[in-house]
């Protein structure tokens, strides 16, 4: 045995760190919570690294799962060891080819963070699903329950392939081991060497297709042969479970750590077990073990082979005395009588004990725990073995949820509690992107790398993209850390933003005694009386010793500008306790060297500097003995919000959303429109003003606000009657409104704080140098007196429709958004186009949204922003997968189609009751004006006020789709991942299909949702994850595709080049009754950019010739007008100018300069190229495109 | 006609220098310049403050929205340590040295005392034949003397001149009480040559947006009377070589700079309006004006009208004041983000 390297990674790194070391092909894809291996994959690819053969392994990204399912079975028939990394979707995508793989008994290990899979809901959280969903498969299935297991299994898996020719699935818990960081003993290259059989690499090599020695594999098989054929695998399987033992027993002699297929832990005289497999398995092992020393009959049995499923193996661990057992299953199978684990347990139990090879048949019972995440702790681990206890234990239950319609939950003490004492806990709560989680990751590094230390570190981030909150949970001790679950009690708790104490109960974990460290700016004998009423109260009450610290002001002082993350690091070494005072000191300041030294001595001396300042501003606070504060959290949501958000929807923003009970979810993943408005976050200290006397009334602000926030009304001057003193209002500056007020209201509560109105703002005061007529300020001074003026801004009517010039921009802000206050980025390039659709097509909108960016901020829950218009009309959205959202929108419109006929068809039924008149207005309704539709509108109504009248069966048949004549819009809108890559077929289905469907890329060049990896429409010479040396292909052209077929609307558009030919192209898109596609410029990000600056580079997209604006109009083609229009000037700045300006082109620069100035070369090369095809279609007559038969009559 | 001119221990072919400027922005650059004939090529300056600036925005956006939202925990492939933006520069210095036949100068603008020593030292490894220092130092804080600005420069010069073995040339702006005496105090504290002088920021206003406006401008050929009235004076007084900066355009600032003590004369606006060809214009106009007199070489014409030579010294002393508009924008300190 050589000696370890002790290392602290995550789960992800440590299985790709094996992985990437004994392959020589990967195929990938990104999808949460995996996506981090390929990653890593690419990373190492790209620095030079090589697997253990000495050879950089080949990395390719595919365009999905599918695709890389596809391209792993291609390479693994041509003798690569090839692997690929995914979870939940992306596994079921690569169902087809995984029988495949198996049934030709191909050697592969797919490593898998296990998700849940989207059912009611999407969620990206872990558990068994993905998993036992692909059972069937004949891949072998391996778990790890810790970063280490998943690091050793990786090694294990690989191995055993190779020698058992069945493919494998490595899986371990997406998140909870994905991401979990902690120290592990690291494989070094000859360990795995030792492992990985080289006879076994050549032969895998040999079975691979090869002309020099043909055979054909993957035949069509018939009736009389495909059975037996399909029965010539089982030898294999049946040798698999002691190929892995085999091999999990040389790994020990070689690393010292022993693993069984089934590995029990517990009393010898056991009478009830628990049989688990992933990462829970470590939490009723600790468990048991506690509950043992107290004198407890219980044990467990860990799963480690899944499958092939050893019957004899599990049989050979379970105790004699065992009299009851309850199998846990972290997934569901609805319908079935119980889980997969639950089945082969029974199974093999019956089989033994009817076989006479077991003497007792225990009573075994099966339940569900952990989906999604869902937290399983030792309380809850002491719950079941206590429903063993029971003469009638529950045959089928849950735990950790309370299920009130099924009562399949069990009860629980919450407050059992097993950390040793030796473990010090401690909480971080911070802001998103405020150093808070670096810090605490960087923290586990510093004390990992002491030598008798060990670390854990888990996050736990809310839902929005903007202002969420992160929750560190870390543990340091003297021994390996075996806790899969939150922390339960701290000793430690840091509150990293004052305000989150009138939000969130931070103090709730706090254990007694405990240190509670407050990063405010209140100095130490003036903070109590800022403290709310509960702070008090636990400070006293749990006898807590309370620190403050001014984190701003230390950092500002001690020239660290606003990064607070090495003070508060500071403060935590100096309180905590998990090292004496001087001795953490000396470790802060050994690893700022470490990491600043690079930088320079000065950066060093002045974080230095930081540290000792941040010792010296370090109060402890004299707690008095009694509570005082008269403050308290203000309630989640307003009163008069509807009892289901005051219900559900608060609790879940509460972070209270583990108490719901199963009876208050919604059944079939239906929930309300309009909740964000419910929910103030208050996420931005500054927010815009408005100076009435210097605005033009432009209607920009309005226009590019991502969040909705800026809102415009023109009423009667006369309203103004009982308005509040400070509401603000000037004389519309449109001719024709007399005696009429203009208003822009800002809803700041719900603003981000972006600044883009204020960029975008053209209205300059000539007499103040740098005020526009919207500018940001300090909201606290603003709020009470905009709150109210919120208020009577919303009993001012909507403008109506008809009165409004829905073609310019200044008309556009008049028309009321029903998609606001979403989660997304600050200053996001994509919400202020999801708003425009919004406005102009709101209330007769159907939505497809593909997974990605915009279906989580447009559907993560708690809140969602799609909302409703004042008569209750707003956007029907959904989102079915990433992959199929073409085909799901389409699917509305064959509805719409469908339901539109049949109601036109039963319609004509009623000429006696209608009148010929009406049956032929109704059903031949022109419905492109806003006038038109309001006119249907009333038309349908008067129809459905008879039907309802007439109350006969036809009547209510018609009814049902009576709605249906009023023209539906249907969007179907995604990000470039989807339309670019892994739906990229069915948009061009669904683009060839002729029926009106409305597409809408929001293109930010990169799988944004997932952190920023390359799809086909990044840009070449742009670094993305996956393309760490810059893409080398150019984007694909997707206009082109679209104006190929001659009868699809398509334009290019980008809001902050030209406002205007956004609208228009909107509006045309929706008008041209056949599909349109829509490629909408979204800065983002992940482009490495103040996002402030967002619009201007859309602008400079433009002006360079990067991104011409186009419009292509099959209508226009009928009159031999040329359909291709060119919106944009020719380029007259170079495209560097533009580039320059975001990280993802500069990064090239200073990884690899000359390429970046090659690159940089033949980018502009292709904007010129461009240009130059463009213009030449610009100057085409209509007849030289191809026809369309849709207006060719 | 020997056109040849000692600069700072360094023998060029003559004494038309490319100052610092876009135009050697890259290798190819360059290599234009040298094929068009310039003698000396001053790289555009490494600015200690704009690397920081860079390496500060860099890490910012590289950081930002990172560690919160679970999904993406960051948005762009994790970097191992590169090559820095000085690297960069060095780079550019070592290949411009291995690829040309001409003196490379660096140049440098440092902030601290370690930029400017670290810096120096870098530039010279690179290969670089000599360095400029551009000490550039609006001092804004009006609590400054003018003891504490000079002796600053002082500092500066004694602490690189520790640093490094090639030739160091400081260029200067003319605002100084005493400029004849800063240039004889640099002149002791080891400077090889004095660069007269620097444009420096002068932004406007732009009255219709009430901003300030800090573009630049191409210097115009009345501002050699400043520099040419400075080097008149200083010709004869001092060790260091001089050379003159600013308002050549036409191959009379380049005679006229010469008389009057010049040893070398730096041009960059002319040719970023005329393309490096016009290097030639000014160095055939040069040997047009020497042999139209008869002269022989170069150094017969030096200082022939310098303060020592010129038969009316009182003229000097007589002008009072010189007009000179002028802007200068930036490049480094304009910023990308």
């Amino acid at each position: 045995m050589t000696e370890q390297q002790l290392v602290t990674v995550d789960g992800n790194e440590a299985v790709a760190y094996v992985a990437y070391r004994t392959n020589e092909v990967c195929a990938i894809y990104p999808i949460t919570p995996s996506s981090t291996m390929a990653e890593w994959a690419d990373q190492w690819a790209s620095e030079g690294k090589t697997n253990i053969w000495g050879n950089i392994p080949l990395i390719a990204e595919m365009q999905s799962e599918g695709g890389a399912a596809g391209a792993v079975h291609g390479a693994l028939q041509t003798g690569a060891l090839t692997t690929t990394y995914t979870a939940s979707q992306g596994l079921l995508l690569m169902i087809p080819n995984m029988y495949k793989i198996a049934g030709e008994l191909t050697s592969t290990v797919f490593h898998v963070a296990a998700r849940s899979l989207a059912a009611q809901g999407l969620s990206i959280f872990g558990d068994h699903s993905d998993v036992m969903a692909v059972r069937d498969t004949g891949f072998a299935q391996l778990g790890s329950s810790s970063v280490q297991e998943a690091h050793d299994m990786a090694l294990i898996a690989q191995a055993a392939t190779l020698e058992a020719r069945i493919p494998f699935i490595h899986f371990f818990d997406g998140f909870r081991t994905s991401h979990e960081v902690n120290k592990i003993a690291l494989l070094d290259d000859q360990q795995i060497r030792t492992m990985i059989d080289p006879i076994k690499v050549r032969e895998h090599r040999a079975r691979g297709l090869n002309p020099d020695n043909p055979f054909i594999r993957g035949t069509a098989q018939n009736p009389d042969v495909y059975f037996q054929a399909r029965e010539t695998v089982n030898p294999f399987y049946q040798q698999t479970p002691a190929i892995v033992q085999k091999t999990m027993d040389k790994f020990a002699e070689l690393t010292g750590r022993h693993y069984q297929l089934f590995e029990y832990t517990g009393a010898e005289d056991a009478e009830r077990i628990i049989v688990i497999m992933g990462s829970a398995a470590e939490t009723v092992k600790q468990t048991v073990k506690a509950l043992v020393a107290l004198g407890e009959k219980v044990g467990v049995i860990h799963v480690r082979l899944y499958l092939p499923f050893d019957e004899k193996a599990f049989l050979a661990v379970v105790p004699g005395t065992t009299l009851k057992i309850a199998v846990l299953d972290r997934c569901k199978t609805p319908g079935s009588t119980g889980e997969p684990l639950l089945h082969d347990v029974i199974n093999t139990l019956t089989e033994a004990f009817t076989t006479d090879e077991l003497a007792n048949l225990p009573r075994t019972i099966g339940g569900r725990y952990g989906l999604s995440s869902k937290e399983f702790t030792p309380a809850m681990v002491k719950g079941i073995f206590d429903e063993l206890s029971k003469d009638k234990p529950k045959h089928r239950f849950t735990i950790g949820i309370n299920d009130d319609v099924g009562h399949t939950s069990l009860d629980y003490d919450p407050g059992f509690n097993i950390d040793p004492d030796n473990v010090i806990s401690a909480l971080f709560y911070g802001l998103g992107a405020d150093g808070t989680v670096g810090a605490n990751k960087n923290t586990i590094k510093i004390i990992g790398d002491i030598p008798d230390f060990f670390a854990q570190g888990y996050f736990v981030y809310d839902s929005k993209k903007s202002g969420s909150q992160t929750v560190s949970h870390l543990r340091f001790g003297p021994d390996p850390i075996h806790a899969p679950y939150l922390v339960q009690s701290a000793q430690f708790i840091g509150c990293h933003q004052f305000n989150f104490l009138f939000k969130t109960d931070i103090l709730a974990k706090a254990a007694e005694g405990s240190v509670f460290l407050l990063n405010c700016p209140f100095p130490a004998e003036e903070v109590w009386n800022h403290l709310p009423r509960y702070v008090q109260d636990k400070i006293i009450g749990k006898n807590l010793s309370f620190y403050v610290i001014d984190a701003t002001t230390v950092a500002r002082e001690s020239g660290m500008g606003s990064r607070v993350n090495t003070i508060l690091q500071t403060c935590f070494f100096a309180l905590s306790g998990v090292l004496p005072r001087a001795e953490a000191i000396a470790k802060i300041k050994e690893a700022i060297k470490k990491t600043y030294s690079r930088k320079g001595e000065e950066i060093v001396l002045k974080n230095y500097a930081a540290v000792d300042q941040t010792l010296a501003h370090l109060y402890q606070v004299t707690v008095p003995e009694t509570a005082t504060s008269t403050l308290a959290m203000p309630p989640i949501i307003p009163i008069e919000a509807p009892e289901f958000v005051q219900n559900v929807t608060a609790k879940m923003i509460a972070g209270l959303g583990d108490d719901l009970a199963v009876s208050e979810m919604p059944i079939d993943g239906t929930y309300p429109s309009g909740t964000t408005a419910w929910e103030k976050r208050n996420v931005s200290d500054f927010v815009p003003e408005w100076k009435p006397d210097l605005c033009i009334q432009c209607g920009n602000c309005s226009f590019v606000c991502p969040h909705s926030v800026i809102r415009a009304k023109f009423y009667h001057q006369s309203a103004l009657d009982s308005a509040p003193a400070s509401f603000k209002s000037a004389p519309i500056s449109a001719r024709g409104f007399p005696e009429t007020r203009y208003t822009l209201q800002i809803y700041l509560e719900d603003c981000t704080g972006c600044n883009l109105c204020v960029s975008v703002c053209p209205a300059l005061s000539l007499k103040e140098s740098g005020v526009k007529a919207i500018n940001m300020k300090d909201k606290e001074p603003l709020m009470v007196s905009e709150k109210e003026n919120i208020r009577f801004f919303e009993t001012l009517p909507v403008n109506d429709r008809a009165r409004v010039d829905f073609s310019s921009i200044r008309g556009a802000q008049f028309l009321e958004p029903l998609f606001e206050f979403s989660g997304a980025c600050a200053g996001c390039g994509e919400t202020p186009y999801v708003k425009l659709i919004s406005q102009l097509f709101g209330d007769r909108l159907i939505v497809a949204n593909a997974t990605g960016c915009s279906s989580i901020y447009g559907g993560n829950l708690p809140t969602t922003p799609w909302t409703k218009n004042h008569e209750g009309r707003g956007p029907a959205w959904s989102n079915s997968l990433f992959e199929d959202n073409a085909e799901f929108g389409f699917g509305f419109r064959l509805t719409a189609d469908k339901h539109h006929d049949l109601a036109v068809q039963l319609t004509r039924q009623f000429e006696a009751e209608l009148g010929s008149g009406f049956i032929r207005d109704i059903t031949n309704a022109r419905q492109k004006t806003e006038s038109e539709i309001r006119i249907q509108r009333e038309r349908v109504a008067e129809l459905k006020a008879v039907l309802l009248h007439l109350d006969t069966e036809p009547a209510r048949d018609l009814l049902s789709v009576a709605d249906h004549l009023v023209r539906r819009s249907i969007w179907i809108v995604g990000g470039d991942g989807w339309a670019y890559d892994i739906g990229s077929a069915g948009l061009d289905h669904i683009l060839a299909s002729g029926r009106d469907v409305n597409v809408l890329v929001m293109d930010t060049e990169v799988y944004s949702n997932t952190g920023g990896q390359m799809s086909k429409s990044t840009p070449l010479g742009a670094v993305a994850k996956f393309a760490a040396a810059g893409k080398t292909v150019a984007k694909k052209d997707i206009a082109l595709q679209g104006i190929s077929y001659g009868n699809v609307y398509v334009a290019r558009i980008a809001m902050g080049a030209n406002p205007q030919q956004t609208l228009l192209a909107m509006r045309e898109a929706e008008a041209y009754p056949g599909p349109s596609l829509i490629l909408a410029y979204s800065h983002c990000i992940a482009h490495g950019i103040n996002m402030q600056n967002g619009l201007k580079q859309q602008a400079l997209a433009t002006a360079t010739g990067y991104w011409p604006l186009v419009r292509y109009n099959p209508a226009l083609r009928q009159a031999d007008k040329n359909p291709f229009v060119l919106d944009s000037p020719r380029p007259r700045r170079a495209f560097k100018d533009y580039a320059y300006n975001e990280l993802r082109y500069k990064m090239l620069q200073r990884t690899n300069p000359d390429d970046a100035d090659r690159m940089l070369e033949l980018a502009q090369q292709l904007v010129n190229q461009k240009w130059d095809i463009y213009e030449q279609m610009a100057t085409r007559k209509g007849s030289q495109f191809h026809p369309d038969a849709t207006f060719s009559e | 006609m020997d056109l040849s001119t000692r600069y700072m221990g360094l023998t060029l072919k003559h004494p038309i220098v490319v100052s610092s400027c876009p135009l050697s922005d890259s290798l190819a650059g360059i290599k234009t310049l040298e094929d068009s004939g310039a003698s000396a090529v001053v790289l555009h300056s490494l600015f200690e403050e704009q690397i920081r600036r860079e390496n500060d925005a860099f890490d910012f956006f590289l950081e930002s929205g990172s560690d919160s939202f679970a999904e993406s925990l960051n948005f762009f492939p994790h970097i191992s340590d590169g090559p820095k933006d000085s690297d960069r520069y060095l780079n550019k210095i070592r290949k411009a040295v291995e690829s040309t036949d001409i003196p490379i100068i660096g140049s440098l603008n440092g902030i601290t005392n370690s930029g400017w020593i670290d810096y120096a030292k870098l530039i010279q490894d690179a290969g670089a034949h000599a360095l400029e220092l551009n000490i550039y130092f609006l001092p804004t804080d009006i609590s400054l003397t003018a003891q504490e600005i000079e002796q600053r420069y002082f500092e500066i010069l004694k602490a690189v001149k520790k640093a490094v073995t090639i030739p160091v040339a400081v260029k200067l702006s003319p605002f100084f009480s005493a400029i004849g005496n800063m240039a004889k105090r640099l002149d002791e504290t080891g400077a090889d040559a004095l660069v007269l002088f620097n444009r420096f920021y002068q932004p406007d206003f732009d009255l219709d947006k009430l901003q300030v406006d800090p573009r630049s401008s191409y210097s115009s050929p009345d501002e050699i009377r400043l520099p040419l009235l400075w080097i008149a004076v200083l010709h004869g007084q001092l060790k260091a070589s001089l050379a003159a900066s600013r308002g050549v355009h036409s191959p009379v600032e380049v005679v006229k700079y010469l008389l009057a003590g010049a040893d070398t004369v730096m041009v960059a606006s002319a040719l970023m309006k005329n393309g490096p060809q016009f290097l030639q214009v000014l160095v055939d106009g040069l040997e047009h004006w020497l042999t139209a007199r008869d002269y022989q070489s170069l150094e017969e014409i030096k200082g022939v009208m310098s303060k020592k030579n010129v038969s009316d010294p009182g003229a000097f002393e007589r002008i009072n004041y010189i007009k000179v508009l002028e802007s200068f924008e930036n490049p480094f300190t304009a910023g990308h983000y």
